[in-house]
């Protein structure tokens, strides 16, 4: 317990097998992310949580802290990088946030406001992707989503299921859902399962709940994303669910 | 400010709801302190028809026809610098939730099967602009110099944006100022 990284000079403790998120969490040291969970084992698909570690970059969630390693986060290089990564993540979606009931309380658009992203300045993919309203408590529009795959692994680690997937290549990558018709209404996924509540974006919302929060009082409106992501792992929960 | 030329500004609506300008009106009274910094050229608020040599052009809206990119051409031609205001302009926003919808069959829903209709026809008149297929957003028709996120800003925000540029800052938003929705 006495072994130690630092990230931006801070001397932070870690044991054996922790990755460096897990030593930043623990320390209350915010590095930015999206895919990563601490309920769930490390994805490595956004790339937000990229840092430098003497001198090369790499993913944080999936880095195990080592004895004396040297890391820098907040640098602005790297929420450059970052920004970039949100913009990436924003053109290649239908991401019209005064549209989405997610607006206020979504971690991609947070993130975004962190990184104070003006503008998604690349040219706009707006993919013909589908909206799932099959299920009787829980759409899916997959438009919004990130391919994390936090719902694929709630739906098998927690809730014992096999609902979500992942299907495609390169930019083809989709999310699928394991029905013989596709369709989220033919699963066995019921509302009260984990996976209906750990997308980070608006691509999984629950029926008939939309826009209850006023406006001044959903998660972000009142405090940055690394804020409540450091609460929530001083509580020890998840994330802001 | 006494001897100075005033900072001319032109605004436009393309593909908008003229809520962003709205946004600004909600100023209230500081619409006179911004009076007094600035002249306008043409804006929906003036009667002048085309857009002449100005320091700050603003556009709201996507650019959804070739009126819209005409008017967009003008200003950028026009206004040393340019600045997409409100999320129609930044990213298409709701008008473009019409991407994914062949044009034909939009036109269709609405001049030909909508009920109510007498002796339907699709607008044809060379008057009217063409529609584009897409809703496109400011910058990607055109160079940008800033933008101005919010459906819409708030009057703060647009109010802190304004006299940022017009006072020659880097114009700077707070964490609440910077905002999507
Ligand atoms: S999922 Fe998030 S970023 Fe995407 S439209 Fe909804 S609020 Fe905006
Ligand atoms: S639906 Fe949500 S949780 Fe699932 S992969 Fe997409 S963004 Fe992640
Ligand atoms: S949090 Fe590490 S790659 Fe997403």
């Amino acid at each position: 317990m006495n072994k130690t990284i630092t990230i931006d000079g801070k001397i932070v403790p870690f044991t054996d097998g922790q990755t460096i998120m897990d030593a930043a969490l623990g320390a209350q040291v915010y590095i930015p992310h999206l895919c990563h969970n601490p309920e769930f084992k490390p994805h490595g698909s956004c790339k937000l949580c990229v840092v430098s570690v003497n001198g090369r970059n790499m993913t944080s969630c999936t880095m195990p802290a080592a004895e004396d390693m040297v890391v820098a986060n907040n640098t602005p290089e790297l929420n450059d990088d970052r920004k970039v990564l949100v913009q990436m993540l924003f053109v290649e979606g239908n991401h019209i946030c005064p549209a989405c009931e997610a607006s206020g309380n979504c971690q991609l658009q947070a993130a975004a406001y962190y990184l104070n992203m003006l503008s998604p300045h690349f040219t706009h993919f707006y993919p013909p992707r589908e909206v799932d309203a099959s299920h009787p408590d829980v759409f899916l529009d997959l438009n919004r989503c990130i391919l994390c795959e936090l719902c694929v692994r709630a739906s098998r680690e927690v809730d014992g299921k096999n609902v979500f997937g992942i299907s495609g290549r390169g930019i083809h990558a989709h999310l699928v859902v394991n029905a013989a018709s596709g369709r989220l209404g033919d699963t066995n996924l019921v509302v009260t399962d984990r996976a209906a509540h750990v997308c980070p974006t608006g691509a999984i919302l629950i029926k008939r709940q939309g826009y209850r929060i006023p406006i001044g009082q959903r998660t972000f409106d009142r405090k940055k994303i690394s804020e409540v992501q450091m609460e929530s792992t001083e509580e020890g929960k998840p994330d802001h669910e | 400010m006494n001897e100075k030329r005033k900072i001319r500004v032109a605004t436009c609506s393309l593909a908008g709801c003229f809520g962003c300008h709205m946004s600004l009106l909600d100023i209230d009274e500081k619409l006179f302190d911004l009076l007094e910094m600035i002249e306008f050229d043409r804006t929906p608020f003036t009667d002048i028809k085309h857009c002449g040599a100005c320091d700050i052009g603003i556009v709201e809206g996507g650019v959804s026809n070739a009126e819209n990119a005409h008017v967009l051409k003008e200003f950028r031609d026009n206004c040393k610098i340019l600045v997409a205001i409100g999320a129609c302009a930044i990213n298409g926003n709701v008008p473009a939730l019409r991407n994914n919808i062949d044009l034909w069959d939009c036109f269709q829903e609405v001049y030909l099967y909508e009920g109510g209709l007498e002796g339907n026809q699709i607008p044809n008149d060379p008057e009217l602009p063409l529609p584009f297929d897409k809703v496109y957003p400011v910058y990607e028709v055109v160079k940008v110099d800033y933008f101005l996120p919010g459906c819409p800003p708030s009057a703060d925000t647009i109010w802190k944006f304004l006299t940022d540029l017009i006072e020659g800052r880097e114009p700077k938003l707070s964490y609440e100022m910077l905002r999507y929705d």
